[in-house]
């Protein structure tokens, strides 16, 4: 399988203005050197918490935004420093997923026209009559009635209106498609619905899905492969199988303790991390994680340690100094089959 | 009725609903649209009675405004005295029984001069919220979408706005010759740093909305998104914020005409209007009572106007302004 996606070295740094004409008083260091890989047809899920950066990688790759440095590879094209013109065209192949399945859909316009607008700015449709044809194609794919495209999106419910946001996404025939906490927002039953469309969509289409979200728990049903993120950084990256058998980072593993398990007769071991994500303004020193690390010792605050493979499994790498962490054998979480 | 699933429980059906809700009052449309939006309602019939009366104004009986007949100055109204007398016919038909709101110190008449006065002041107001809104509308798109000259361009809003619109107006028209174009000029650039100050802000809320990033992603190049995407969000508060411009402007239009400084003296405005009644407010108060009524019914008007749209489209900007 040949990379579909490739991110290698991604930063992004916010600059804060401030003063009497705006100048740049500080930097948030948002995403802060980011790589990985998504083959054609995988899934790749980015999770952590809220503030690591997971969703500045996701606008970065779509260059909602440029990046400050880094290169990002789309089929072996690099994308990042493309020309407004060239980038247009390469939209085409990557769409995006949001979260609010309410702002995501601008209130004043039909489904009709929300479709059609990616269509007709890639030139993919010929006359009246094709456009037509192709959204009534587009509503079936997400299983939404043909009659409905005459509506505002106001007229919705959240799960139709998530559906609507996936067509607009499919319209172009993209190859990638970020999907940026898109069931976050959605009520349980709703959010199984919708996570089945996409692989259902990812079966049928073959498409490549970078899944965005801080529910490990959800993950787990649809993604192939998992990178873990804090502060601007991936701690952890694995399959999925491995990762939710033995997680190797600390903090893998701290997230994975905090996942509901639904039996109640279960026995778990609850880490529990102390204080707060530490600002990304400053952050600290070393490992990123030391602040929180239960395992902390003198090298994780001066040197930044890089992802290496783990466990003797190639494809597992985690950025940690530890070889061992203790407790490692036992599983935190029961692995779903 | 009632139905059973599949794992044997009975379902029987919902009661029905206690009736602790009064069931909605059935009414018309027009009726309906009068009790939900009672402001607009009223606000919009005065504006609209207004917007008549100037349109129509030749019509109403009225006489060339700028007559002049110094025979038969300062006649008070004729329903002050004489009309009630002619009425019960005790007295011969008054000789000021055609002058309703009585005549001028130049005897002119009071009547037709406040009804062609209020061309003045529509004119003045609907132009200049026009015009502020079209180019408050302009600058503030541009100063949302271009982050360098945001920094300028809203310092300079800043500059302008800590001026207040009056004297800025006074300043212009002193550069200028009296005429009711320039004054509409001079009121637009006083009033339109608001319009842009509002629309900048409007512009920097929806940049964020993901709808604007996804149509970005969708390959929606800057132009479309901004006239499918930004402007018709932008459209309510800016309505809202141009009804508001509409009417300061008519005052501020009094104003002017009042010191001098506005509409020029041979074109009848309640502003002149008042200016010249001003030297005889205490013998024939009525040469200034008609124009203040008229001002000020229809700025009420014009902000009830305003306060409703408000309302009716955006309950959050309630709050804020």
């Amino acid at each position: 399988m040949t990379a579909l996606l490739e991110v290698n070295g991604l930063k992004k740094h916010f600059p804060i203005h401030g003063g009497f004409l705006g100048q740049e008083t500080a930097k948030v260091y948002a995403v802060d050197g980011v790589s990985f890989a998504i083959a054609r047809g995988e899934t790749l899920s980015l999770v952590g918490e809220s503030g690591c950066g997971k969703s500045t990688v996701g606008r970065a790759i779509l260059r909602l935004f440029s990046i400050t440095e880094g290169e990002v590879y789309l089929d072996g094209e690099r994308i990042d420093n493309l020309s407004a013109g060239r980038l247009r065209s390469m939209r085409q192949r990557m769409q995006v997923v949001f979260q609010d399945p309410f702002s995501s859909l601008n209130p004043r316009m039909r489904v009709r026209d929300i479709l059609a607008e990616p269509l007709v700015n890639f030139g993919l449709v010929k006359g009246r009559r094709d456009l037509n044809e192709k959204v009534a194609d587009l509503m079936d794919k997400v299983h939404l009635p043909r009659d409905a495209v005459g509506r505002f999106p106001h007229e919705f419910s959240g799960g139709q209106r998530q559906r609507i946001g996936i067509a607009r996404a499919l319209a172009p025939g993209a190859d990638l498609i970020i999907c940026d906490e898109a069931v976050s927002a959605l009520d349980v039953s709703v959010k199984a619905q919708i996570i089945n469309l996409l692989v259902e969509l990812q079966d049928t289409l073959g498409l490549s899905l970078l899944f965005i979200s801080h529910d490990l728990a959800t993950v787990e049903h649809l993604t192939h492969r998992v990178a873990v993120m804090y502060l601007g950084k991936i701690v952890e990256l694995a399959d999925r199988r491995a990762l939710f058998a033995h997680p190797h980072h600390p903090y893998t593993r701290a997230l994975l303790s905090a996942v509901p398990v639904p039996d109640p007769t279960a026995k778990r071991q609850r880490i529990i991390l102390k204080g707060d994500v530490p600002s990304p303004i400053n952050p600290p020193s070393g490992c990123k994680f030391h602040t929180r690390c239960p395992f902390v010792f003198d090298r994780c605050k001066v040197e930044e340690p890089e992802l290496r493979p783990v466990g003797g499994d190639t494809a597992h790498t985690a950025a940690c100094h530890l070889d061992h962490v203790p407790g490692e054998e036992d599983a935190v979480v029961p692995v779903a089959a | 009725m009632s139905a059973t699933t599949q794992d044997g429980v009975r379902i029987t059906e919902a009661p029905a609903l206690p009736a602790i809700l009064p069931t909605p009052k059935q009414r018309g449309r027009i009726m309906g649209f009068i009790y939900r939006h009672p402001t607009i309602a009223v606000g919009g019939a005065l504006v609209g009675i207004m917007i008549l009366i100037a349109i129509f104004a030749p019509l109403l009986g009225t006489k060339d405004p700028t007559a002049l007949a110094p025979a038969r100055r300062t006649r008070e109204p004729p329903w002050i005295n004489e009309w009630w007398a002619y009425w019960f016919g005790w007295s011969p038909r008054p000789r000021n029984a055609d002058y309703w709101f009585g005549t001028d110190m130049l005897g002119r008449d009071v009547y037709s001069r406040v009804l062609y006065g209020s061309r003045v002041s529509l004119s003045v107001g609907f132009a200049v919220a026009f015009c502020a809104a079209v180019t408050g509308t302009l600058v503030g798109l541009i100063a949302g979408f271009v982050r360098k000259v945001d920094a300028i361009v809203m310092r300079v809003m800043d500059g302008l706005m800590s001026i207040p619109p009056i004297l800025l107006a006074i300043a212009l028209m002193a550069l200028t010759r009296a005429s009711v174009q320039n004054v509409i000029i001079a009121i637009s650039i006083a009033e339109f740093p608001r319009v842009c100050r509002l629309v900048r802000g409007v512009v920097l809320s929806l940049r964020e909305q993901p709808y604007v990033e996804a149509a970005i992603a969708s390959g929606t190049r800057v132009p479309k998104i901004i006239w499918k995407h930004i402007l018709p969000n932008t459209l309510a508060p800016l309505m809202v914020q141009a009804t508001f411009i509409c009417a300061s402007a008519m005052i501020t239009e009094a104003t002017l005409s009042f010191i001098g400084a506005g509409t020029p003296p041979t074109i009848p405005s309640w502003g002149n209007i008042m200016a010249e009644g001003r030297a005889l407010w205490q013998v024939k108060p009525y040469i200034v009572f008609f124009p203040a009524i008229f001002l000020s019914i229809t700025v009420l008007s014009v902000n009830l106007l305003g306060d409703g749209l408000r309302d009716a489209l955006d309950p959050r900007l309630a709050k804020r302004l």
